[in-house]
């Protein structure tokens, strides 16, 4: 018996190794069946919740390929929406393509295509932005750009094959016919040059009522830009007396510090209304020579 | 810093690493599974008495296992190298007793040769009875040599990687200490 436990306490690192490396083996082989015996289930509460800080932490290192793929979504549904398209007015429309017409018959009028924007500026008093897409993707001159939330950032004035260059709101020369959401009335918007965040506003009649607050949206008579989008909303109102329009301060929505992702329209009936317009001017000038 | 103290540290900082950065790096093969945190029980003091060393191997792996939900496997394998690493050090160490000089294996204490082997023949001990515990249940042999040598290699990598990086002040020890 003495003999017995001098041989088990000379080797009794081998046999505790033994018993651990059996216990552990029984952990793994009967796992599957038993996975309530070996603890696992406060330690499963634990790694969890560890495991749940982490994603925490590792959500945002995924944010950028998240907010890509909302921002596809994003571009086929607004495709889809309703103010896109004209109602069919008459029987007699004219077919050209299969691409304008959705099923129902409506014929399109904006198209959306979505693009990120690779520089951009808000230092200069000329700030323009470059956007990853160019003429091989159908961008044009005067197309309107959109941020990601639909309100206004500007107008491609250039292209490129696979870049265009969009001359931002906060641009001097820029002039955008704007309206005030709640009276309808139209101004027009344009910059000093001074703060990335204020834009002017000017041209609306005192008679109309302007509130701190009140909604600036893109007018609804230009070729460019799609009606009804967020430019803004009234900062401040500068008091000038000796005019009957105001001068407004409007604070832009489009945060212009850190455009990502944006819009650019298509207007596919802007070549037609032109062509309208000028012939238009056209027509009458031959007719005043001739009378 | 007691010895108690900096491995408790270093035991928490191997299992965090190991489960939330080396099982989260992007897929790099389907052979290749980087493995560090064994390196904690290579890096044990010598005078740890060997049936702590079994218990700290057993915990280290289960600890790890909690995480991975594969209970035993990691705790397995990581015993398995708590047993024979005395033998292994044994084998290793200058005759004239330089186990009391150093507190702890290192490149420094040992030499960067004799660490080597020891760190080579742990690695393979581990991953060889690990990668052999998912092969009963899953696999060919070839696959099995092959993802024995890959991930032993990709750990040999990593543990020197750690060795270079984090050199560990190693006290000499005196009669006065």
């Amino acid at each position: 018996m003495r003999n017995i436990f001098l041989f088990i306490g000379r080797y009794f690192t081998f046999f505790a190794f033994l018993g651990f490396q059996v216990l552990a083996l029984s952990f793994l082989f009967r796992y599957n069946k038993y996975h309530h015996t070996v603890g696992l289930g406060v330690a499963n509460e634990l790694t969890g919740w560890m495991n749940s800080k982490y994603a925490n932490v590792d959500q945002y290192f995924h944010l950028k390929n998240e907010s890509d793929r909302i921002h596809h979504v994003n571009d086929s549904l607004i495709n889809l929406l309703k103010t896109n398209f004209l109602s069919p007015d008459t029987a007699a429309q004219f077919v050209q393509d299969t691409i304008p017409y959705d099923t129902l018959g409506h014929r399109r009028r904006y198209i959306w295509r979505d693009a990120e924007v690779v520089s951009n500026s808000v230092n200069s008093e000329r700030n323009y932005i470059q956007i990853n897409r160019g003429a091989r993707q159908g961008i044009r001159d005067n197309m309107a750009v959109l941020n990601s939330d639909l309100s206004l950032v500007g107008i491609v004035v250039n292209t490129s094959d696979n870049f265009s260059q969009v001359m931002s709101l906060l641009h001097v020369k820029n002039n955008v016919s704007a309206i005030m959401k709640r009276s309808g009335n139209a101004g027009t918007i344009s910059w000093d040059g001074k703060s990335p965040f204020l834009l002017t506003m000017t041209g609306i009649p005192k008679s109309d009522t302007i509130m701190r607050g009140d909604t600036v949206l893109t007018g609804t008579y230009s070729l460019s830009f799609p009606p009804l989008k967020m430019i803004g909303r009234v900062a401040s109102i500068v008091k000038d007396n000796s005019s009957s329009f105001y001068t407004l301060q409007i604070r832009t929505t489009a945060n212009f510090q850190n455009l990502q992702h944006v819009f650019v329209v298509e207007n596919l009936q802007a070549d037609e209304q032109e062509k309208l317009d000028k012939d238009t001017r056209k027509k009458i000038d031959e007719m005043k020579k001739t009378k | 810093m007691s010895d108690l103290v900096k491995n408790i540290i270093r035991f928490t900082i191997f299992i965090l690493m190991q489960v939330y950065v080396l099982f989260k790096v992007p897929h790099l093969h389907r052979f290749i599974t980087p493995y560090l945190y064994y390196l904690f029980i290579l890096w044990l003091p010598f005078a740890t008495p060997r049936f702590w060393l079994l218990v700290i191997g057993f915990m280290t792996g289960l600890s790890l296992d909690y995480f991975t939900q594969t209970p035993g496997l990691h705790a397995a394998a990581c015993l398995l190298i708590a047993y024979i690493r005395p033998f292994i050090i044994n084998l290793l160490l200058p005759k004239d007793s330089t186990e009391f000089n150093y507190r702890e294996p290192s490149p420094r204490t040992l030499g960067w040769t004799p660490y080597g082997i020891y760190v080579l023949t742990l690695t393979v001990f581990h991953h060889g009875y690990m990668l052999f515990l998912e092969w009963l249940s899953f696999g060919s042999l070839l696959t099995y040599l092959v993802k024995l040598v890959a991930t032993t290699g990709i750990s040999l990598l990593l543990i020197f990687a750690t060795e270079l990086l984090f050199p560990r002040k190693m006290r000499y020890r005196t009669n006065t200490a």
